[in-house]
């Protein structure tokens, strides 16, 4: 039985008098992995953007279309902008902690929303961070700058970050380009885990990730949406010629 | 063809020549900064050499005597303290709020831009125009007003503590607006996006994210600007600036059973920069008021490179966060 969660009605997006994205129409489903698969600059973070609104905050913006989250519209001028984002959060394509120490950057979001337990807040972070896999690395300097973290630890702080405002629908813009094989495995089981409470997005160039954690991908290329299938059928046997060009690595 | 014919032969070569020409710069960028530095050095030995000389407790708390060639320089000490106290009081919330609501809030269109060149340009303007301002607007006008209206005799409608640091607020807001503003846009995109992507409203990201980071770099500003404030003289001339108070500015509240002392910024009051010049310009004898004029500058310079000393940290911090940022 498939929910459709998020639905996309001819989505076009500019930037000034670039277009990003161009008549996009997608059904994604509810507690399912989706990835986003396509080359450097065909859209897939302005796709993932407009799902949370966040291409609101860069000047130039335009969009046609329409985007429903539970047959909602969420460009409605009813609708909460910053509620929004609390049920759809996302991990960022590069590491964006603040200058502030690890425990304040995960106790951010939780405070921000009213939390002012101190114990639930600091179970929700062992919590989060136990799932991404980071924990172990910092449970014993929580009071650390966590701009001193290596790229691939803030990585995945990023993420357990974006776990505490425990989201409906989370999107993740390469959570793993920075990892090593174990911590990538780790997230890729977090995300596997995730998927029975939240609805998944994940963009990434990695094709065997891919292929390992989602249920279905969309091929994106110069702003359109190639193909949109299940994952195991877009992989095996793709319907359209530029997708099997480009899983190939025939691509150009 | 080879695009130049340099080889590492010619480099070498080459460097030989170019230490010549870098040694001959550098010296001369050496000579003249190190010149500038020991003329300031100069200037500041001879203050220190002979204010220390005259510095004392009793010479920081006692008023001036004997038609100002003897006694001390208290009330001058506190009339600049009160004075730099109200100014921040009345110029740093104002300026802060309104360097948020320029560089977060305000649209980009042609108004706002007038109006943030505006402000950038009222730095500019010398300080004695925003003492007839003050003298114009605060004391003639809000002042003379609100006696009139209340009868309340001569009581605000005239040069006085009060309307000095009003005036000085006036002359440092916009250096405050200026630098603010700066910090504020010195705060990398990423980090309010950061913010705003996990669920924070427009001001809990200013709140808990902006001003943080852009903490130091206001502070910076505000210090800077305090200082200036604090040895600013022109503008005082107008507004109640004295000569010599034989009393502090200091009025009783009546409280029935008892009074309470209390700082009246209605009165006049006296201050370390202008002391300075009157006695080196007014007094019935400047030669022999020069120990006391030394030890008036030393006092008066000390407050302003400690309050710029202070900046400097400051500065290095933020200079230091936003590189940490950056560097990700
Ligand atoms: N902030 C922005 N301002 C202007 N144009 C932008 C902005 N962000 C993206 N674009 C443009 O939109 C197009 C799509 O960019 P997008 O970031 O969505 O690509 P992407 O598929 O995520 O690429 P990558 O794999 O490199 O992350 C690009 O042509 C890019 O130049
Ligand atoms: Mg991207």
């Amino acid at each position: 039985m498939r929910k459709v969660k998020i639905k996309v009605n001819e989505l076009s997006v500019f930037f000034n008098f670039l277009q990003a994205l161009n008549r996009v129409s997608i059904e994604i489903y509810g507690n399912k992995v989706t990835a986003i698969i396509g080359p450097s600059g065909c859209g897939k973070t302005s796709f993932l953007r407009t799902i949370n609104r966040m291409n609101e905050l860069i000047i130039g913006f335009r969009k046609k279309g329409e985007v429903l989250i539970d047959n909602i519209n969420i460009y409605n001028n009813n609708i909460d902008v910053v509620n929004l984002r609390r049920l759809v959060g996302m991990v960022f394509q590069s590491s964006n902690l603040f200058p502030k120490s690890i425990y304040e950057n995960l106790a951010f979001a939780p405070k921000i929303h009213g939390i002012k337990d101190q114990k639930i807040i600091d179970e929700l972070i062992e919590e989060t961070c136990t799932k991404a896999a980071i924990w172990e690395e910092i449970k014993d300097r929580l009071e650390v700058n966590a701009l001193t973290l290596s790229a691939g630890q803030q990585q995945r702080l990023c993420i357990a970050r974006a776990l505490t405002i425990q989201p409906d629908i989370l999107l993740m813009d390469e959570p793993a380009s920075m990892l090593d094989p174990i911590s990538t495995a780790k997230i890729e089981e977090l995300i596997f885990d995730l998927k029975k409470k939240y609805t998944i997005i994940v963009v990434t160039h990695n094709m065997q990730q891919a292929a390992r954690i989602s249920d279905f991908t969309a091929f994106f290329y110069l702003g359109q949406l190639v193909e949109y299938d299940k994952t195991t059928k877009l992989f095996t046997n793709p319907s359209n010629k530029q997708t099997e060009d480009y899983l190939t690595g025939r691509f150009g | 063809m080879k695009m130049t014919d340099i080889d590492i032969k010619s480099l070498i070569k080459n460097r030989k020549k170019t230490d010549l020409q870098t040694m001959i710069s550098m010296f001369l960028i050496k000579f003249f900064t190190y010149s500038i530095v020991a003329v300031l050095f100069l200037i500041l030995g001879k203050i220190v050499y002979e204010g220390s000389a005259v510095i004392n407790r009793q010479f920081l708390t006692s008023a001036p005597q004997n038609n100002m060639t003897e006694g001390g320089i208290g009330p001058a000490i506190f009339g600049t303290l009160v004075v730099v106290f109200l100014m921040i009081l009345f110029a740093v919330p104002v300026g802060i709020f309104a360097a948020i609501y320029m560089s977060e809030y305000a649209k980009d269109n042609v108004f706002n831009r007038i109006l943030r060149v505006t402000v950038n340009n009222l730095a500019g303007v010398p300080s004695i125009v925003f003492g007839l301002f003050g003298l114009g607007f605060f004391v003639l006008f809000i002042g003379r007003g609100y006696d009139s209206i209340f009868g309340a005799g001569l009581f605000l409608g005239k040069p006085a503590m009060l309307w000095a640091s009003a005036t000085l607020a006036i002359l440092v807001l916009p250096t405050i607006i200026v630098s603010s503003i700066e910090a504020l846009r010195a705060v990398p995109r990423n980090q309010r996006i950061a913010s705003l992507g996990l669920g924070a409203s427009k001001w809990q990201t200013i709140k808990n994210v902006v001003l943080p980071q852009a903490r130091p770099g206001i502070l910076t500003g505000v210090i800077l600007s305090i200082s200036r404030g604090a040895g600013e003289t022109a503008p005082l001339l107008f507004l109640g600036c004295a000569f010599f108070l034989p009393q502090l500015p200091v009025g009783y509240l009546d409280l029935g059973l008892f009074s309470i002392p209390m700082i009246n910024p209605a009165e006049q009051f006296m201050y370390l920069s202008y002391h300075i010049f009157i006695l080196a310009t007014q007094s019935t004898n400047p030669t022999i008021t020069m120990p006391i004029q030394y030890g008036t500058t030393m006092v008066l310079i000390s407050i302003v490179i400690l309050l710029n000393l202070t900046a400097v940290i400051f500065r290095y911090k933020f200079r230091q966060t936003m590189n940490e940022i950056k560097r990700v």
